[in-house]
């Protein structure tokens, strides 16, 4: 039986990611060596287009395809965010691949497959889809991480990712299990209905979830879930390393932003100290850990560690409000999202432009001098930084500024004071980048490629992005006030 | 609007259009970027004793405001007004910024650019901290605040600088986001009292004074205490002070100008706006305290300014009691103290910017801040000799000159709240004296014991254009008080005015009682947002 055209439409972005993705796929082989770039714009028109896609999605909300898919503003709202990674992310690969020499279709492709994926994990009203959605965009990501063949750390990293993703998508489905043994059901509102059911099941249910968390905390990144995270951040080619800082864990806050609000929300007391818990040592672990990285890329991984942490307060602070209040807390992580996926990417391709061939320069003294090197490249790098900091006229700023509101509203005021100090703690590697940049004389032999036009791209979009957000955050976040009053 | 129009914001954002003329000059033209710098500069001046023109002296509250809406959830405003606070503060900072310009003309050489484009957003900064009226717009201004000071300490400073960068952040940083944390707390309290809540400093006033919504005692503490710490931190209150020596001796001499004149008042500021208005009941429990630190601050500033072998390291220690005068006044909750204490932030600034200004011709000169180092300079500079004597009588408290004044207001108004602290803080006074008149006895008087140093030169015109200024206003404010001092009477009552709560005991703690005054006042609460929207709205 064909679906309805309307359930085509809603599901439009994910089917265009994958119509180019196959596309690129039967075009590339036949592409000499050096027209790939035949590839690389038809992923970036394909990620441009999917992008156009969720107009048309956005104009056919509801639930479709027999109710495993919902079209909401807070799926709409995720939509936008992973799917401006993946055009972002392919535009500036192009300048890496070339430069590593290792420039080919499937790169592309692949990222379109992975994007796909997300975005079926953002429109996910039921598990199974969203396990499905879990995969694709996992093994996608696998062979990404893995896609510098020719270096060893490049393998470590995807051989990490593999082992840890499988087990934490094996938890996944045991908690998918648990939980439809406990309701008979894996429709999140299902769940949600049978939740307060029969006394016996309760043991089960809170199994179930503690499961579910556990690999989804694998996506996100939090402790005590996070060991992976700097290898594999480390060892993936860096345009992958951004596509995983801001995509996955944006789609696996997604799933649990749903998993928790939707099918879980009457059960309140289950799941709140897990996530507190998680993010008061996520926070800890991933600020204090990156303080001693001397290596520019690993501390951004750390970084993003601390951030999934601080994001996790929101979702915490979500859950401890009242009824009526938690759309705050939801709002907040879906506007942090935005800001982060900004900055986060905009940093990484900053460092992956700095990293030059082979990624040799990552150390925090190759960035000695870059003020006078490169000045328009350091004070972006200096912008995310200050973003990621949380200093005002960035971004960063007012999404800490909402995690903190939603947070004291809801009471949390011990959540809230290791957040602030440990917020204090990340200027201390922060600044000391910027310092770095600007305070030290450059090397005599330290020289940088000029800036390609795509990695250029990605910049003014990602700096222009962080300071609008700021200057003029209503309409942003008004669409996540939407997209959490979705939620329930 | 009113009649006044933008001129806040015109005072507020002029630097920073001046910076971004800057970036489009050619980096290596250093004469048209310290012209254009220095025009902006001065310009700002012209345009902040502007305010004056419109500035009545009677009324007690915000004038010239501007509003507009900036964010709606929660709404942040955009709210700048000024008072007889913060009036002659901005002021000051607009008089300080073009001569640490013209004290930097020779001595930065290298990133001459990025210097004063720096020098010019920190402007901007300052002068939004002092107008700024809504919680997170003053915030805003604090921490933007924090970036160029750190570039300034950490390109420009001396050898130990990106030690005394970091540290100057990391402290600054600690207490104001507490105070963010502080504040979102103070807006979910509003939210009781006014729908849709409120960060209109204000606004939340009212709702403070007219009892629509109270805090409950440890709430009020803990808030008290954020806001106390971050302010704390900045001035640089006893035992937090340790950053400031670090940072005022690595700063090149427009650093420490800034920093001495204009940046450690943004912490008297603080406590004055936000720490005693709004939170008057933890600010009296806690006055015994922090009168203590106070005094602790002047006495032990004050002798370690003694034994300094480094003249910079002095005057920077000699900030420690200084500004521990000005919060001794504050914490006296007497309207002559605070009275005192509003004068001595700008004599401060003034007096001490000027020595800051004097060591760093020295350094120019032998690039070295070294007492021993000097000595007999009063046979080979003798204009600088009777600058920097007049200028260390201005700052130990000569009468006719401007730091009696300020001193001896907040002697006056402590004495009568509390002659003990009155006492301890007298000694400061001769302390001062001591520290002041020894050094400068060392590096002027006897003979010349260094060689190098009987052939320096004397101040340069562009010296005794920065000084001039300064010993003017000096003097001026030394014999003139009356005309600073009418502007800030009215304030400093008011500060008094607005510690007032209004009296209801069986409502005075506790969450559920909270909740019911909330409930059966409800249609005051209405009635009182529309007076709070006729205050805080467009003129």
């Amino acid at each position: 039986m064909f679906p309805p055209i309307e359930d085509i439409y809603r599901l439009a972005p994910e089917l265009v990611a994958c119509l180019f993705g196959m596309l690129i796929m039967v075009v590339d082989p036949f592409l000499p060596r050096e027209r790939k770039d035949i590839s690389a714009n038809l992923g970036l028109l394909g990620a441009l287009a999917s992008m156009a896609a969720i107009v048309l999605m956005a104009r056919h909300p509801g639930a479709g395809m027999y109710g495993l898919l919902v079209v909401d503003k807070f799926s709409i709202f995720l939509h936008m965010i992973i799917f401006g990674a993946a055009a972002l992310v392919i535009l500036a690969a192009d300048e890496y691949l070339k430069q590593e020499g290792i420039l080919q279709g499937e790169f592309y492709a692949l990222v379109l497959f992975a994007t796909c994926g997300m975005g079926i994990m953002a429109g996910a009203a039921e598990l199974m889809t969203a396990f499905v959605g879990l995969e694709i965009s996992s093994i996608s990501s696998y062979i990404l991480a893995c896609y510098r063949r020719a270096v060893l750390k490049s393998h470590e990293s995807a051989m990490k990712y593999f082992l840890l993703g499988s087990f934490a998508t094996a938890f996944f489905l045991y908690g998918v299990a648990m939980v439809y043994g406990a309701t008979g059901t894996t429709f999140l509102a299902g769940i949600a209905a049978s939740a307060g059911g029969a006394a016996g099941n309760q043991v089960l249910m809170k199994l179930g979830f503690a499961m579910l968390f556990v690999g989804m905390a694998f996506k996100i990144a939090t402790a005590p879930f996070q060991i992976w995270t700097p290898d594999v951040y480390e060892g993936a080619p860096t345009p992958v390393t951004a596509l995983l800082a801001s995509g996955p864990k944006a789609a696996a806050f997604a799933v649990l932003l749903r998993i928790v609000f939707t099918a879980f929300g009457d059960a309140g007391g289950t799941w709140f100290w897990i996530v507190w818990g998680s993010a008061a040592l996520t926070m800890i672990v991933g600020n204090f850990a990156a303080v001693v990285q001397s290596n520019v890329k690993r501390m951004l991984a750390y970084s993003s560690i601390a951030h999934a942490g601080y994001m996790l307060v929101a979702v915490a602070a979500a859950g401890a409000a009242a009824e009526t209040d938690s759309a705050a807390g939801i709002a907040a992580v879906l506007f942090y999202l935005a800001a982060y996926a900004l900055m986060k990417l905009g940093a990484f391709i900053v460092v992956s432009h700095l990293g030059g061939r082979g990624e040799q320069r990552l150390a925090l003294d190759d960035f000695a001098g870059l003020s006078t090197r490169q000045p328009v490249t350091a004070a972006c790098l200096m912008l995310y930084l200050l973003s990621l900091l949380g200093l005002p006229l960035t971004a960063g700023f007012l999404g800490k500024l909402y995690i903190f509101k939603a947070a004291l509203d809801a009471r949390l005021i011990w959540l809230v004071v290791i957040m602030a100090i440990t917020s204090v703690v990340g200027a201390f590697y922060y600044l000391r980048v910027i310092w770095v940049m600007y305070f030290r004389e450059a090397h005599e032999e330290l020289t940088t490629a000029p800036v390609a036009p795509g990695v250029a791209a990605v910049m003014v979009v990602t700096a222009a992005g962080i300071l609008v957000l700021f200057f003029f955050p209503g309409a942003v976040m008004n669409f996540a006030m939407q997209g959490a009053m979705a939620l329930r | 609007m009113a009649r006044e129009g933008y001129l806040l914001s015109v005072v507020t954002f002029l630097p920073l259009l001046g910076s971004l003329g800057l970036l489009a000059l050619r980096g290596d033209d250093h004469v048209w970027l310290r012209r254009l710098a220095l025009a902006t500069a001065v310009a700002n001046f012209v345009l902040s004793l502007l305010m004056l023109r419109g500035f009545d002296a009677g009324t007690a509250g915000y004038q010239l405001e501007e509003f507009y809406r900036w964010i709606l959830w929660p709404p942040v405003n955009y709210h700048l007004g000024v008072d007889g606070l913060s009036l002659w503060l901005v002021i000051l900072t607009t008089l300080l910024t073009p001569i640490a310009m013209l004290a930097s003309w020779e001595s930065i050489q290298k990133r001459v650019k990025e210097f004063f484009i720096m020098l010019l957003v920190l402007e901007t900064g300052m002068i939004g901290v002092f107008l700024a009226l809504d919680l997170i717009l003053f915030f805003v201004f604090w921490e933007v605040m924090l970036v160029p000071m750190y570039f300034l300490i950490g390109i420009w400073g001396h050898e130990r600088r990106i030690y005394a960068a970091i540290k100057f952040v990391l402290y600054t940083m600690t207490g104001s986001i507490l105070m963010l944390v502080a504040i979102i707390w103070l807006y979910g309290v509003s939210v009781t009292g006014m729908p849709g809540g409120t960060f209109d400093l204000p606004a939340l006033q009212l709702l403070l004074t007219t009892g629509q919504i109270r805090l409950a005692h440890t709430t009020e503490l803990l808030l008290f205490g954020a806001f106390f710490l971050a302010f704390a931190i900045k001035v640089p209150l006893f035992p937090l002070h340790t950053w400031l020596p670090d940072a005022h001796v690595e700063a090149p001499t427009a650093g420490s100008v800034i920093l001495a004149g204009v940046l450690l008042k943004m912490g008297t500021y603080g406590l004055l706006r936000f720490c005693l208005p709004l939170f008057p009941a933890a600010a009296k429990q806690m006055a015994p305290y922090v009168a203590t630190l106070a005094i602790i601050g002047i006495v032990y500033g004050a002798l370690v300014s003694m034994v300094q072998p480094d003249l910079k390291k002095l005057i920077a220690y000699s900030s420690v009691s200084h500004l521990g005068f000005v919060v001794l006044g504050i914490f006296s909750f007497h309207p002559v103290a605070i009275q005192g204490a509003i004068y001595q932030m700008l004599n401060h600034g003034i007096s001490t910017g000027a020595l800051f200004l004097i060591a760093g011709m020295l350094y120019d000169r032998r690039h070295t801040h070294v007492i021993k180092e000097f000595g007999g300079l009063a046979t080979p500079m003798p204009a600088f000799t009777a600058f920097f004597l007049f200028v260390c009588l201005s700052s130990l408290g000569l009468p006719m000159l401007n730091g009696f004044v300020g001193e001896f207001l907040i002697l006056l108004g402590t004495y009568q709240v509390n002659k003990l602290w009155a006492t301890w803080a007298a000694l400061g006074v001769i302390f001062s004296a001591v520290y002041l008149l020894w050094a400068y006895q060392r590096v002027v008087f006897g003979e010349v014991t260094v060689e190098k140093n009987r052939a320096l030169p004397d101040c340069s015109a562009r010296e005794r254009l920065i000084l001039w200024p300064l010993c003017v206003m000096i003097l001026w404010m030394g014999v003139g008080s009356p005309l600073f001092l009418s502007r800030t009477e009215t304030t400093s009552h008011r500060v008094i005015e607005q510690m007032k709560r209004p009296q209801t005991p069986q409502l005075a703690r506790g969450e559920p009682q909270k909740k019911a005054g909330a409930a059966c006042c409800a249609p005051t609460a209405r009635i009182a947002t529309q007076t709070v929207q006729n205050e805080a709205g467009p003129k």
